[in-house]
C-alpha cells in the first residue's frame, strides 16, 4: 500500500515552502514512500512505559548575569544580505 | 612532500630550531595541495593569502609561546564557519554565504597557532555518507580513486589521506566523521556530545551533531581534541566538565580492559573481510592484556530508522533558516515574498536535503508525531539504555566502523535505503551520545578497513588509550596511498 502519494509530496512541501515541480513530486513520493517503509520497523518495538529521549545528556538551564557585550556590527552582517537599504534588508511588497 | 610525512613533534622540533619555517611548511602544504587535489578533489576553498599572512605573524612568535600544534597545517569540513571565507556547506544555497564571524572551534585552533589551509568538501548539509551529494564535486578516495571516501566529511577524510594536510575538522551527525576516517584509512574521532562546541557548526540534527578531529594516527588526534574541546558561552549543551589532558591517556596499558562486542556489529550484512579484521584486531588487544566478550544490543537494529526519523525532524525545523531573505541562494526575480521562499528552498536545495526536509516535516506533523517521531525517541531512550548497561559491566564496545570498505562511485547513489541502512553501526553512538573513534585495521583489495572503538560519556580519554596501544602495536596506520608519488 502506497503511503506516500504525490499529492502527500505537495502537502508537505508547502509546509516546508519547497516547491516541487510534478514530475519531482512523483520521484519524491516513491523515495519518500520507501522511507515511512523503512520505518514500519519501529512499530513492532514495545515502548509502553517508556520515556522519549529529547537529548542525549541531562541538561539544565544555567543562568548568568545580562552583561552588555560586543556584537558584530550591522555592516559585517549585511555582508551577506541580497537587498538592503538604510541598514534594513529588503522584502519584494508583501501586501 | 617529505616534510608532511614527518610526525608532529619532528615538525616541533624543526619549527623551534628554525630549521624550517611555518611559511615553508605551509608552502609545502599548498605545493601538496597542488599536486594531488586535482585528482582526490577535497578542497572546495583553498586560502593561501590568509594562510600565509597568518604563517608569517606565527613565524615572528618566540618558542616559549608555541604550543604542540604551532604552525600546523589544518583543513575546515565546509559547514563550520570561517570568518571571511565562504562556507558553502556543499551547496548552492550558500555558494556565496560568507560568515561574518569564527566557529568557537576554528578560533581555538587559530589560537592554538594552527595554520588553515582550506575548506573541505562534504555532502550537501552534511546529509549524505559518499560526498556524492556535495553541490559542487565528488571528491574521491585517496586508495582508489574509482571509489567514494565516505561523507559526509569526504573532503576531511579524503585530505588528511592524501598527506594534503595534517589534521582536519569533521562533523558527525551519524558517523559522518568515522565512516570517511575508516573508508580513507585514517583516524576519527567524534566526541561526547557536549564535548566540543557546536557554536558556528551549520546545523544539521541538533541532539546528534558533534565536531570532531581526523587526523593520521591517534597522538595527533588526541592533541587537536585537547585544543578544541570545553565549554563554551555560546553553546549551552556544551559541557562544563573539565577537559583532561587526552594526550595523557596513551600509556599504551590496556591490561584488564574489558571490550565488550555485539554480535550485532559482527552479524548479517557486514562483509565477511571486515569481520575477521576486526576479530584479528580484537586479538591484538587481548595479547595486550585486555579482555573481550560477546554481548547484545538487542535494540541495534532499529537504530538506522529511528536516527532518520530524529535527524530529519530535527533538520526540517533547523533548515527553515534558508528563506532566502538574510543569506544565501535567492532568485534575482522573484517577485514576492512568497515566490522569494519557494523559489530559493527548490532552487537553493539539491534532491537529498529537500527529500530529507519533506520526510521529516512528515514526521513531525500532526498525524503522524506520536506514531513515529515520538516512537523513534522512546527507541532512542532503549537504545541509549542498552549501551548504559553494557557500559555497567565493560570499558568500552568494539565492532567494525563501516559494514564494507568504500564503494565505487555512483555504486549506490540510487539506492538511498541500502546506504541508510548502511549507517546501522555508526548511528547508535549519535542516538546515545556517546564519543566513538575509528581506527584502521586492516586492508582489503586495496581499501582500508576501520575498526570503531565506542566509550562511556566523556570518556574519550579511555577510547585513546586503547586505540594507541592498538596503533603501536601494528603498523597499519603507517601505511599511506600512493597517490602523488613519483613524478
Amino acid at each position: 500500500m502506497t503511503k506516500f502519494t504525490k499529492e502527500d509530496v505537495f502537502y508537505f512541501a508547502n509546509f516546508a515552502r519547497i516547491g516541487v515541480t510534478d514530475a519531482e513530486a512523483e520521484k519524491f513520493a516513491g523515495q519518500l514512500d520507501d522511507m515511512v517503509g523503512f520505518a514500519d520497523i519501529l512499530s513492532e518495538v514495545d515502548t509502553d512505559n517508556v520515556e522519549p529521549m529529547t537529548h542525549p545528556l541531562q541538561l539544565f538551564n544555567v543562568l548568568r548575569e545580562d552583561v552588555p557585550t560586543d556584537i558584530l556590527n550591522r555592516e559585517e552582517m549585511l555582508k551577506s544580505v541580497k537587498d538592503h537599504e538604510a541598514g534594513m534588508i529588503k522584502v519584494p511588497n508583501i501586501l | 612532500m617529505t616534510l608532511l610525512k614527518k610526525t608532529v613533534a619532528e615538525l616541533q622540533t624543526l619549527l623551534h630550531n628554525q630549521e624550517v619555517s611555518v611559511k615553508e611548511l605551509t608552502e609545502a602544504t599548498f605545493a601538496r595541495i597542488a599536486k594531488v587535489d586535482g585528482d582526490v578533489q577535497a578542497f572546495l576553498t583553498t586560502t593561501e593569502e590568509e594562510a600565509f599572512a597568518k604563517a608569517e605573524q606565527l613565524d615572528n612568535q618566540p618558542n616559549a609561546e608555541r604550543g604542540p600544534l604551532f604552525g600546523l597545517p589544518i583543513g575546515i569540513k565546509d559547514n563550520i564557519v570561517t570568518k571571511g571565507i565562504v562556507t558553502t556547506c556543499g551547496s548552492k544555497m550558500l555558494e556565496n554565504f560568507v560568515p561574518v564571524y569564527d566557529a568557537t572551534v576554528v578560533e581555538k585552533v587559530n589560537d592554538a597557532g594552527m595554520v588553515t589551509v582550506g575548506k573541505l568538501n562534504m555532502d550537501e548539509f552534511a546529509m549524505g555518507s559518499t560526498t556524492e551529494r556535495s553541490a559542487f564535486k565528488q571528491t574521491h578516495n585517496p586508495w582508489n580513486l574509482a571509489h567514494v571516501p565516505g561523507g559526509s566529511s569526504g573532503g576531511p577524510a579524503a585530505a588528511v589521506a592524501a598527506g594534503e594536510v595534517l589534521f582536519s575538522l569533521g562533523t558527525d551527525t551519524g558517523g559522518s566523521v568515522r565512516q570517511p576516517a575508516a573508508f580513507c584509512g585514517v583516524v576519527g574521532m567524534k566526541p561526547t556530545y557536549g564535548r566540543v562546541s557546536r557554536s558556528g557548526l551549520v546545523a544539521y540534527g541538533s541532539s546528534l551533531d558533534q565536531i570532531g578531529p581526523i587526523t593520521r594516527n591517534v597522538e595527533d588526534n588526541a592533541l587537536l581534541l585537547s585544543a578544541i574541546a570545553g565549554v563554551d558561552r555560546r553553546d549551552s549543551s556544551s559541557s562544563s566538565l573539565a577537559v583532561p589532558d587526552f594526550g595523557a591517556a596513551l600509556t599504551g596499558d590496556v591490561k584488564n580492559l574489558k571490550i565488550a562486542v555485539p554480535k550485532e556489529y559482527l552479524g548479517e550484512g557486514v562483509a565477511k573481510e571486515v569481520k575477521d579484521a576486526v576479530i584479528e584486531a580484537l586479538k591484538v588487544l587481548e595479547s595486550l592484556g585486555a579482555k573481550w566478550e560477546e554481548v547484545s544490543l538487542p535494540h541495534l537494529k532499529y537504530a538506522s530508522p529511528a536516527y532518520y526519523v530524529i535527524a530529519t525532524g530535527e533538520a526540517s525545523s533547523n533548515l527553515a533558516r534558508f528563506d532566502g531573505i538574510r543569506y544565501g541562494y535567492r532568485p534575482v526575480d522573484a517577485k514576492n515574498l512568497e515566490e522569494i521562499y519557494l523559489r530559493s528552498r527548490s532552487e537553493g536545495f539539491g534532491e537529498e536535503v529537500k527529500k530529507r526536509i519533506l520526510y521529516g516535516t512528515y514526521a513531525l506533523s500532526a498525524d503522524h508525531y506520536d506514531d513515529l517521531y515520538v516512537k523513534a525517541m522512546k527507541i532512542r531512550t532503549l537504545i541509549a539504555q542498552d549501551f548504559a548497561k553494557v557500559f555497567e559491566n565493560y570499558d568500552v564496545v568494539i565492532g567494525p566502523s563501516s559494514a564494507t570498505p568504500a564503494y565505487k562511485i555512483g555504486h549506490l547513489l540510487n539506492n538511498p535505503l541500502t546506504l541508510y541502512a548502511n549507517d546501522v553501526l555508526t548511528v547508535p553512538v549519535n542516538l546515545a551520545g556517546l564519543p566513538a573513534i575509528s581506527v584502521p585495521c586492516g586492508f582489503t583489495e586495496g581499501l582500508p578497513i576501520g575498526m570503531q572503538i565506542i566509550g562511556k560519556h566523556f570518556d574519550e580519554s579511555m577510547l585513546y588509550k586503547i586505540a594507541h596501544a592498538f596503533e603501536q602495536a601494528t603498523d597499519f596506520h603507517t601505511s599511506t596511498p600512493t597517490i602523488g608519488e613519483g613524478n
